[in-house]
């Protein structure tokens, strides 16, 4: 018996061993790579960046977080929480019917064609999406054509006039990255919803009408709490996604931050990586927050 | 149940397709528009010429399409093996701490992007390496192999072992047995996770920025332009292509797996 084969016979008479030999490559890599660069980020958030020299001081301190707290910064974290709840809710609220319709109506070839229809704008190039975002919301663009052509520029004015939302245009207002957001988060909302309400059981519906009730009650009061945790699963990407991107809010939005844009610049041009690596801590222990509620709430069976 | 949609649902549904396929074919429009300056809607004029352009006239676009290029092929190479690997172990293996590592595995993609770039760019500042073409590489292979893992992992489960145990019986090689048993069963949901893998290291932006230094990858040259655009057609012409390099391999993908499971 040659080496390699005897080697070969001696793992699979010991399949503990196999399982180590296959699992330590994949798991040296994670280890090492993954979970080392996240304890680097959680000892980087507590050094400080000396203010005199620029240079990073790798010395314990709290320094750092303490400046997390400053107005400016609560009001990036402020800004982020209440864009990424924001485009959860309307993420949910647009994916709805059309899961609903592909889960409960659509057969056959539609149904293969409404699985495409989702799936190819969920992998198409997402620099790409975002640009295509950026030609719509133009001044220019097809929106203010469309506008003009039904007399409905007074109305994009009104919207872009509302202070703090609205902008010199659509693509440098929070209305236009609130847009974006939701188009690119969209597909990601409607699978898992579509996915639960798949699940639903039809005597479960058919019961209900049986009974008495109205489709309006049965919608009430059986298909969506069934199909709830769908809707938590999904919006765990779609908070956790927006709350971590920093290039939407560039390419289409004001100049005040969020918490993505925050960690982008201040590791780049600033230099500051302790304070990035601060606010990304911060986005972790949010995520970390969500995920235990949405798990609460069942969304993990949902998935 | 087999009753019609009533009106308002095939709005809404319709309405919410619609939002989200009007604004990729506006990309592609936008490609042949001769208004080089502005997004003019609808565009003054049509024209082939910007695909000519961009091949012949525009030496910058090349090498970072080649950088983008080398990133992904070798990443998927690597999420391959060390995917498979992984997939093989959890799919039979029952023992201590098998959950917490299956979260592991999906955790690079569970968490936002930006949190595993600027974990990278800690670690790397931490031990003063220099960015080049490997730390973009370590950067991908984490995420390219939680989606190779995904994919093969499901097709473990749904094969047994059997016929593994068959072959070692039989007096087969552990090389032999891996041939032309389990790659043959594997073979499809492999290439369908490499292909994902592929098409996501060549078109992610997120994670690169933090690792990649001065490098330009090519979704790193789009984002260049969409902050300072120069030719604006040029870079629809680019991101068309983009479209393309990413879509076929999902379409494959997609292919690969249907075809199996019925």
């Amino acid at each position: 018996m040659t080496a390699p084969s005897a080697l070969a016979s001696l793992l699979f008479r010991k399949p503990g061993l196999l399982t180590f030999a296959l699992l330590a490559p994949p798991i040296f890599w994670l280890v090492v790579v993954y979970l080392g660069s996240l304890f680097a980020l959680m000892l980087q958030s507590f050094y400080a960046l000396d203010d005199f020299s620029g240079l990073i001081l790798h010395e314990f301190t709290l320094a750092t977080y303490a400046h997390l707290f400053d107005e400016a910064n609560i009001q990036i974290i402020l800004r982020t929480l209440i864009m990424a709840a924001v485009v959860t809710v309307a993420s949910a609220i647009i994916a709805f019917p059309i899961a609903y319709y592909a889960a409960r109506f659509a057969r056959g070839k539609m149904k293969a064609l409404f699985y495409l229809a989702v799936m190819m704008p969920l992998w198409s190039s997402y620099l790409v999406k975002i640009y295509a975002w950026k030609l719509i919301l133009a001044k220019e663009g097809i929106v203010s054509w469309v506008a003009n052509l039904l007399h409905g520029q007074w109305l994009i004015d009104a919207l872009l006039s509302i202070p703090s939302i609205g902008g010199s245009s659509l693509s440098f207002s929070y209305i236009g990255t609130f847009l974006v957001f939701v188009y690119i988060w969209l597909p990601y909302m409607i699978l898992p919803i579509q996915t639960s309400l798949e699940r639903v059981p039809y005597s479960l519906i058919e019961a209900s009408t049986d009974l008495g009730a109205t489709p309006a009650q049965t919608f009430r009061n059986i298909i969506f709490p069934l199909a709830f945790p769908g809707v938590v699963a999904g919006s765990i990407f779609t908070f956790s996604l927006t709350l971590g991107d920093y290039i939407v809010p560039q390419i289409v939005g004001n100049s005040r931050l969020m918490i993505g844009q925050a960690v982008y610049t201040f590791q780049g041009t600033s230099g500051d990586i302790p304070l990035a690596a601060a606010f990304t801590v911060v986005a972790m222990f949010i995520m970390g927050t969500y995920l235990t509620v949405a798990k609460r709430l069942g969304a993990f069976d949902a998935l | 149940m087999h009753s019609e949609a009533k009106w308002p649902l095939k709005l809404a549904a319709t309405a919410g397709l619609l939002f989200l396929h009007i604004p990729l074919g506006l990309i592609i429009l936008y490609a042949f528009t001769t208004e080089e300056k502005s997004y003019q809607f609808p565009p003054p004029g049509l024209t082939t010429q910007w695909f000519a352009k961009a091949w012949f006239d525009r030496p910058d676009i090349w090498p970072p399409l080649y950088l983008s290029l080398e990133v992904a092929l070798i990443s998927t190479l690597l999420a391959m093996i060390l995917g498979t690997c992984a997939a093989a172990a959890l799919s039979r293996a029952r023992f201590y701490g098998r959950n917490s590592l299956s979260l592991l595995f999906v955790l690079p993609i569970a968490l936002p992007g930006i949190i595993t770039g600027m974990a990278l760019r800690s670690a790397f500042d931490i031990m003063s390496i220099a960015f080049s073409t490997w730390t973009i590489i370590l950067g991908h292979t984490t995420f390219c192999m939680v989606v190779v893992y995904n994919n093969v992992l499901a097709r473990f489960r749904r094969t047994s072992g059997e016929m593994v145990e068959a072959s070692m019986d039989l007096g087969a090689t552990g090389t032999q047995t891996f041939i032309y048993v389990v790659l043959p069963q594997i073979a499809s949901a492999l290439l369908a996770g490499g292909m994902l893998a592929f098409a996501l290291s060549f078109d992610e932006v997120i994670v690169t920025t933090f690792t990649a230094g001065q490098q330009t990858t090519l979704p790193i040259w789009i984002y260049g332009e969409l902050r300072h655009p120069t030719i604006r057609p040029i870079t629809n012409v680019v991101a068309i292509f983009v479209i393309a390099v990413t879509f076929v391999p999902i379409l494959f993908a997609y292919y690969f797996t249907r075809e199996s499971e019925s």
